[in-house]
């Protein structure tokens, strides 16, 4: 078991496109970490130079206490499980799980040991001798995951591990994945474009945008209090309304309307100051009675989540929408009052897209890296 | 066909299955031609490879029992001599040496150099790009586009024991390379002129390996050596067989080193085609060389099965793997 330290990490492609810019994170030993990003955000490659199958151009890479940026990548003691899971078709199930160890020379016997071993215990009792293609989507993978594991790596990589498997199988899945991080203890890298999966799976998320961090924190804490705009956009099912506003004599200024200034930029935030305000639809309340606290907008769609309801609603030329439950399901064409509780909304500075929070405050959301790094600079 | 979709969908519905549902739908009659207005359109082909295939090869077991020669009273009025022609070839050691010298050929230049070497190429030109890859493709490709009768004397000027540029590279002036070493000197040239093929076989196998399979294996810290065994060979292992079938009747057949050695000296790089030829032609005896050629034939036919036969079993495994695989996919769902 060990931890993984990133400083700097640099993978520059021919031709000067980078892949993966400057990337400083450490994941803790027994960490369960998500790589998060749309695609072509660099997660990939990052998880790709931490396995060697990407040589890294600049930085260093250290797992456990050795500097491993030039090790081959056997030698490692990293396992990954590719998309496609990438099994033998031509070997059968027990041979593909004892694969590592035939490179090691371990005698034949044993390897089969090991692989009734790594198979009962990924429920693969009465499939060792098999061919791959003989096994369904999840056995595939359970396979692949198996020979990741059979020699005890210090470091599980997965990519993309959920996304060749079928809607209902995912969720089956993505439960045992957890259950197995936990009872092996492994320190586990995953990549995924679903922040829904990185929510369910990760301890820790880090959020990828153009090779570098967005933002490297807890799920709720990247939930709860993003540490950018992006970030705001990305994570949730349903993306956080962020509308352009301004501060003034107190109060959050958003066209017709004013909303409370949320509580973590309070006293922070200088009058006159061009922020966005932001707010999850989860959040957000709808009220028929006019308040002081209210938008006002008028219900223009209403889309049913089953127990829930998507409220999109105009307030003059400002989109917000709302999450409500439905019994409070309104009518299209309603008009109303959008209500938000000032612990819930978040301001973000509109040049640079970060946050407006007290510096103690960035340091409870994680690592924050954004523009105008000093680290960035220097790489 | 209306009711099917629904059919295939319970089978697992697997790309594999939907050809064989069209086969069967084609065996019915589609256009509407009936069976003289289909059998007119294939009429033609027909005619052509009865007038140029079919017909020159029972001429030839026909000409292989008579004792028709080039010249003389048997090429005006041939007799009919039965198996003669077949025991005298048979009895002959100069047959035998012949048939001998050919396996050593399609050995040595044809599945040893040619295939090897092909693969050899293909696998270090896979890690390559750009223009030094451009530059070793085009000259193994012109070693092949280049006529026979051009290459064969770039050879004898490559080898000559006057003048020969081997003789000058190496400062073996006088050195008479096609008498002195006949087989090395052909076999070399072969494998020259016939290793693009190979190399754009497996050019191309190797490219449909999947890149995740190696990763796979360079993960569990397979070095070069054991992913071209465990991932590499087994998933072009197809592809290995069609080109050594090919690759061993086209060497088989080959009648190029003709224009090299002339089968000398004294029969000592006389293959089978040149055996032929210098039976049938300079020797006259047309007769006696229709009847090794229709050995000749059979030898190939041997051959071609022998393939066919581990081809087809080899093909019978997936086929097997992919309908559990569709059948297993819909349990789980």
């Amino acid at each position: 078991m060990a931890a993984i330290t990133t400083q700097a990490l640099v993978k520059e492609y021919p031709g000067g496109v980078r892949g993966v810019d400057g990337v400083d994170v450490t994941i803790a030993d027994g960490e369960f970490f998500a790589l998060l990003g749309p695609s072509g955000c660099g997660k990939t490659t990052l998880l790709r130079s931490i396995a060697g199958l990407e040589t890294i151009t600049e930085g260093t890479l250290i797992i456990g206490d050795r500097d491993v940026t030039r090790l081959e990548p056997g030698q490692r003691g990293v396992a990954m499980v590719f998309q496609d899971y990438a099994l033998f078709p031509h070997m059968d199930v027990a041979d593909n799980i004892a694969y590592p160890l035939k490179i090691r020379r371990e005698p034949r016997g044993a390897r089969r040991a090991v692989a009734k071993e790594v198979g009962d215990g990924l429920s693969l009792t009465g499939l060792l001798e098999r061919r791959p293609g003989q096994l369904s989507g999840g056995q595939q993978q359970r396979v692949a995951l198996a020979r990741a594991v059979a020699t005890r790596p210090e470091v599980l990589l997965l990519d993309e591990p959920l996304s060749n498997l079928d809607a209902r199988l995912r969720l089956e899945a993505r439960t045992f994945l957890k259950e197995l991080q936990r009872e092996l203890g492994v320190t586990t890298v995953f990549v995924t474009h679903d922040q829904a999966e990185a929510l369910a799976l990760a301890d820790r998320i880090a959020v990828m945008r153009e090779g570098k961090l967005q933002q490297v924190g807890t799920p709720r804490e990247v939930f709860a209090t993003p540490a950018t705009t992006f970030v705001a956009g990305f994570i949730g099912s349903t993306p956080m309304n962020l509308l352009p506003a301004r501060v003034e004599g107190g109060r959050v200024r958003l066209g017709e309307a004013s909303v409370p200034v949320p509580r973590d930029a309070e006293g922070i935030v200088a009058d006159g100051a061009e922020v966005v305000w932001g707010a999850r639809p989860e959040y957000l309340g709808w009220s028929t009675e006019p308040g002081a606290e209210g938008i006002e907008a008028e219900v223009t769609v209403v889309e049913n989540l089953g127990a829930s309801v998507l409220v999109t609603t105009h307030a003059g030329e400002h989109r917000l929408q709302l999450v409500l439950d439905e019994d409070d399901e309104p009518a299209p064409g309603a008009r109303g009052w959008v209500t938000a509780r000032a612990h819930r909304t978040l301001l973000f500075d509109a040049a640079s897209g970060r946050r407006i929070a007290p510096e103690s405050a960035e340091d409870d959301g994680g690592t924050v890296a954004g523009e105008g790094r000093p680290v960035e600079a220097g790489a | 066909m209306t009711a099917e979709p629904a059919e295939q969908v319970l089978a697992g519905g697997g790309p594999g299955r939907r050809p064989r549902r069209a086969r069967r739908g084609a065996a019915e009659d589609v256009a509407g031609l009936g069976f003289l207005g289909a059998g007119a359109f294939v009429a033609p082909a027909l005619a052509l490879i009865g007038l140029f295939l079919v017909f020159p090869a029972l001429w030839t077991i026909y000409l292989g029992m008579t004792d028709y020669r080039l010249t003389g009273l048997q090429a005006v009025d041939p007799t009919f001599v039965g198996l003669d022609n077949y025991e005298r070839i048979l009895g002959d050691p100069s047959f035998w040496r012949s048939l001998r010298l050919t396996l050593v050929f399609v050995l040595l230049s044809g599945i040893v150099g040619q295939s090897l070497l092909g693969f050899a190429i293909a696998w270090a030109l896979r890690r390559l790009s750009g223009w030094l890859k451009g530059i070793v493709e085009t000259l193994v490709l012109a070693a092949w586009v280049i006529p026979a009768s051009v290459s064969s004397f770039l050879w004898i000027a490559l080898l000559d024991r006057r003048g020969g540029t081997l003789n000058a590279l190496l400062g073996t002036e006088g050195t008479a390379w096609l008498i002195e070493h006949p087989m090395p000197s052909i076999i070399i040239f072969n494998i020259w002129v016939g290793t693009a093929f190979s190399m754009l076989l497996f050019s191309s196998a190797l490219a449909a390996v999947p890149p995740s399979q190696l990763e796979s294996a360079r993960m569990a810290g397979a070095g070069g050596w054991a992913q071209l065994r465990d991932v590499v060979i087994p998933n072009i292992r197809g592809h290995i067989l069609t080109n050594t079938l090919l690759i061993t009747l086209w060497t088989f057949n080959t009648f190029t080193p003709y224009l090299v050695t002339a089968g000398g000296p004294n029969g000592a790089s006389e293959i089978l085609a040149v055996y032929i030829y210098n039976t049938a032609i300079p020797g006259g005896q047309l007769g006696v060389g229709a009847a090794i050629s229709l050995i000749m034939l059979l030898i190939n036919l041997v051959i071609a099965l022998g393939y066919l036969r581990v081809g087809r079993a080899r093909a019978a495994r997936p086929a097997e793997a992919t309908a559990v695989e569709t059948a297993g996919g819909g349990e789980t769902a």
